[in-house]
C-alpha cells in the first residue's frame, strides 16, 4: 500500500465542550481547493471550522508538482533557461535573471552594461505588472468580481505588448543569457517604455482613489492577518510579506546586484504587518520602481549586450557550488546549483519566496473568519507554479 | 431540411423559418458558460482573454462559473499533474451534459515542456474527450478566441437525432467517466481505453 492512496488523517474533529463538560457543538471540516476560485490556483487548504472562526488551518501543496528540479539536472543550463519562465509565471523576467545571476557567478562572466540596464528594466516592469495584478486579485477575493482586475489586466497588456516586442513572447520571455540578455533593444522601444512608464503613475491615482481609502478596503484589510516582526524572521520571510512586518531588508539595497546601487530609490517598510500595509507596500514599491524605471531609462548607455567570452551551446562550467539571488516581486528568489564540470547540474535547487511566505498561514489565520482566510491567502501572493515547482 | 431559396423568399416578406435543430444549436453555440478552472500558466491567458482587451464576451463565452454543476465547458489550461488528474476527471463528471472540453496548452495536450517528469500526465486526452486542442505554451488569448470560435461550429454542425447524435442526446452512452486513482507506480487505470485514440505512425 503505497502512502498516496490513503491521505493522511490529521485532523481530529472534536466537538466543543462548555466549563462543565456540556458538548457545544461540532467543528467542521473544510476543504478548500485545489478546485476553488479563490486559492490562486490548485493550492488546497484544510480548514477546521468553529462556526465561522478558524481554528486550524493546513495547507496541502503538490498539485502542480511538475518536476521542476529533477528535470533541470538532466538537460543542459542553457536549455533549464526556459523552465525558469514557468516558475512564477507572472514574473519570467526576474526568474531569468535570477537564474542568468546564478550562473554568471558560477562560471565568472561579465555583464556589459547596457544588459545590466535592460535587465533591470525588465526585472522594474515586471515588478510593476505583478503588484498590479496581485492587488486585482486580492480586491477581487475580497468581493469585488471583476471590476479591479479589468483596471490590472489593462495595465498588465501595455507591458506584456513591451516584453512581447523585445523577446517574441507575452508571457513566457525567455529573453536573458548567460553573460547578457539575448536581443538588443532599439530607441523606439525605449521610447515607448518611457511613455509607459510615465502613464503608469497616473493609473495609480486612479486605483488608489478606488481602493486605498475604501471604506469596505479598510473593514477587511486592516489589523487582519497580522504578521508578527520576529516571526516573519524566524520563518525567513522575504519580500513584500517582510518589509509589511517592519524589517527594512530588500536585496536591491543589501545585495546590490546589477546596477541596483546607482539608482535612487527608497525600500516602503510597513508598521503593522497586516494586509493593508500588505497592500500599501506594494503600492508604494510600485512608485519605487516607476522611479528606478525612469533613472534607468534616461541614463542606458549604448553598447553591446552580451559578454563576448559567452559560449551558450556546449557551455560546462568549472566544477563548484553557487548560490545566487534576486529581489523577485514576491521575495527573495534563489537558485542553488552544484556543478561537477559536466554539461548538467548535479544538483539544482530553487528557493521559491511564496513558497516559503505560505508557511506561516496558519499562524495568520487563526482566529479569524474564513472569508478572512481568503484574503489573507491573496495578500501572500502566492503562484503554484513557484510553490510546487 | 428547408429549401434555402424559399427561406431566403420568405424572410425578405417577414417571415423567419427555420428548424428546431438550428435553433437550439444556435442559442447553445452562443452561451457556452466555462468552467473558472486554471491549473497553471495558461490560465493566466485564459483570465487575460476574458478581460477588456481580448473581451471573451463578444462570443458569449465570457460567463466564467466556478461551479461545476453550471458549467458547459471545462478549459484545462495548464499542466494536469498525476495528482490532480483524479479530481479534473472529477470535477468533468460533475459537469451536467452537454459538456465540452478545450485542452488549452501543449502541457494539457501532451505534457507539453514537462513531458518528462515523473509526476505529469502526458495529456488530458487519455481521460477526457478532448473536443478542441490549442497548441502554444501558453497559446496567446486570441488562439483561445479561435479554439471557442471552432467549438461553437462544432456545435452549431450537431444533429439532434439519428445515429451521429451526441453523447448527451444518446441515452446508451455514458456521460461519467472512471476516475483514476494512484496505483503504485503509476494512475490506475494510466489511461481511459474508451477515450484515448492516440494516432499510430506506421514507419
Amino acid at each position: 500500500m503505497n502512502a498516496l492512496a490513503t491521505p493522511p488523517k490529521n485532523f481530529e474533529v472534536k466537538p466543543k465542550l462548555a466549563a462543565n463538560g456540556e458538548e457545544l457543538g461540532e467543528l467542521l471540516e473544510v476543504s478548500m481547493g485545489p478546485h476553488h476560485p479563490s486559492t490562486h490556483g490548485v493550492f488546497r487548504m484544510d480548514v477546521v471550522l468553529d462556526g465561522e472562526k478558524v481554528v486550524k488551518l493546513k495547507p496541502v501543496f503538490g498539485y502542480l508538482h511538475r518536476n521542476h528540479e529533477k528535470i533541470g539536472e538532466n538537460i543542459s543550463y542553457l536549455a533549464n533557461m526556459p523552465y525558469t519562465d514557468r516558475l512564477d509565471y507572472f514574473c519570467s523576467m526576474t526568474n531569468n535573471w535570477a537564474y542568468a545571476l546564478t550562473i554568471e557567478k558560477l562560471a565568472g562572466l561579465v555583464v556589459p552594461e547596457r544588459a545590466e540596464y535592460i535587465r533591470a528594466i525588465m526585472a522594474e516592469l515586471t515588478r510593476l505588472q505583478n503588484h498590479t495584478c496581485l492587488i486585482g486579485f486580492f480586491v477581487q477575493d475580497m468581493g469585488a468580481l471583476g471590476t479591479p482586475m479589468m483596471y490590472a489586466f489593462r495595465e498588465r497588456e501595455k507591458i506584456l505588448d513591451l516584453f512581447e516586442e523585445v523577446s517574441g513572447a507575452r508571457m513566457m520571455c525567455n529573453y536573458m543569457r548567460f553573460g547578457g540578455v539575448r536581443v538588443d533593444v532599439n530607441d523606439e522601444w525605449i521610447a515607448k517604455t518611457k511613455k509607459v512608464v510615465a502613464d503608469y503613475s497616473k493609473f495609480l491615482d486612479e486605483f488608489g482613489t478606488f481602493l486605498t481609502e475604501n471604506e469596505i478596503v479598510l473593514a477587511r484589510t486592516q489589523f487582519v492577518g497580522v504578521l508578527p516582526k520576529d516571526l516573519a524572521i524566524n520563518a525567513s520571510i522575504t519580500g513584500p510579506m517582510l518589509r509589511a512586518a517592519g524589517v527594512n531588508y530588500d536585496l536591491r539595497k543589501v545585495d546590490k546586484y546589477g546596477i541596483y546601487s546607482r539608482f535612487n530609490f527608497q525600500v516602503p517598510v510597513g508598521e503593522h504587518g497586516d494586509i493593508y500595509d500588505r497592500y500599501m507596500i506594494r503600492v508604494l514599491e510600485m512608485r519605487e520602481s516607476i522611479k528606478i524605471l525612469e533613472q534607468a531609462l534616461r541614463d542606458i548607455p549604448v553598447g553591446p549586450v552580451m559578454d563576448p567570452k559567452a559560449k551558450l551551446r556546449g557551455f560546462r562550467p568549472k566544477a563548484g557550488e553557487v548560490y545566487g539571488r534576486v529581489e523577485a516581486p514576491k521575495g527573495e528568489l534563489g537558485f542553488y546549483v552544484i556543478s561537477d564540470g559536466s554539461p548538467n547540474p548535479y544538483r539544482y535547487r530553487v528557493r521559491p519566496p511564496s513558497f516559503i511566505n505560505l508557511t506561516i498561514l496558519e499562524d495568520m489565520c487563526l482566529g479569524h473568519n474564513i472569508s478572512d482566510a481568503v484574503v489573507i491567502l491573496g495578500s501572500v501572493d502566492i503562484v503554484l507554479g513557484e510553490v510546487d515547482r | 431540411m428547408i429549401d434555402e431559396g424559399l427561406k431566403s423568399e420568405l424572410q425578405k416578406q417577414g417571415v423567419y423559418v427555420t428548424t428546431l435543430e438550428d435553433l437550439y444549436n444556435w442559442g447553445r453555440a452562443n452561451s457556452v458558460w466555462p468552467l473558472t478552472f486554471g491549473l497553471a500558466c495558461c490560465a493566466i491567458e485564459m483570465m487575460a482573454a476574458s478581460m477588456a482587451r481580448f473581451d471573451l464576451a463578444r462570443f458569449g463565452a465570457e460567463v466564467f462559473r466556478p461551479s461545476p454543476r453550471q458549467a458547459d465547458l471545462m478549459i484545462v489550461a495548464g499542466t494536469v499533474t498525476k495528482k490532480m488528474a483524479p479530481l479534473v476527471v472529477r470535477i468533468y463528471n460533475q459537469m451536467p451534459e452537454p459538456k465540452y472540453v478545450i485542452a488549452m496548452g501543449a502541457c494539457a495536450i501532451s505534457g507539453g515542456p514537462f513531458k518528462q517528469g515523473y509526476n505529469v500526465l502526458k495529456g488530458v486526452d487519455r481521460y477526457l474527450p478532448v473536443d478542441v486542442a490549442i497548441p502554444g505554451c501558453p497559446p496567446r488569448p486570441e488562439a483561445l478566441i479561435h479554439a471557442i470560435m471552432t467549438l461553437q461550429e462544432k456545435i452549431l454542425a450537431q444533429k439532434l437525432t439519428g445515429p451521429d447524435r451526441p453523447r448527451h442526446l444518446n441515452a446508451d452512452v455514458a456521460s461519467e467517466f472512471p476516475v483514476p486513482a494512484y496505483g503504485p507506480h503509476d494512475l490506475e487505470p494510466p489511461k481511459n481505453d474508451a477515450v484515448w485514440h492516440p494516432t499510430v505512425i506506421k514507419r
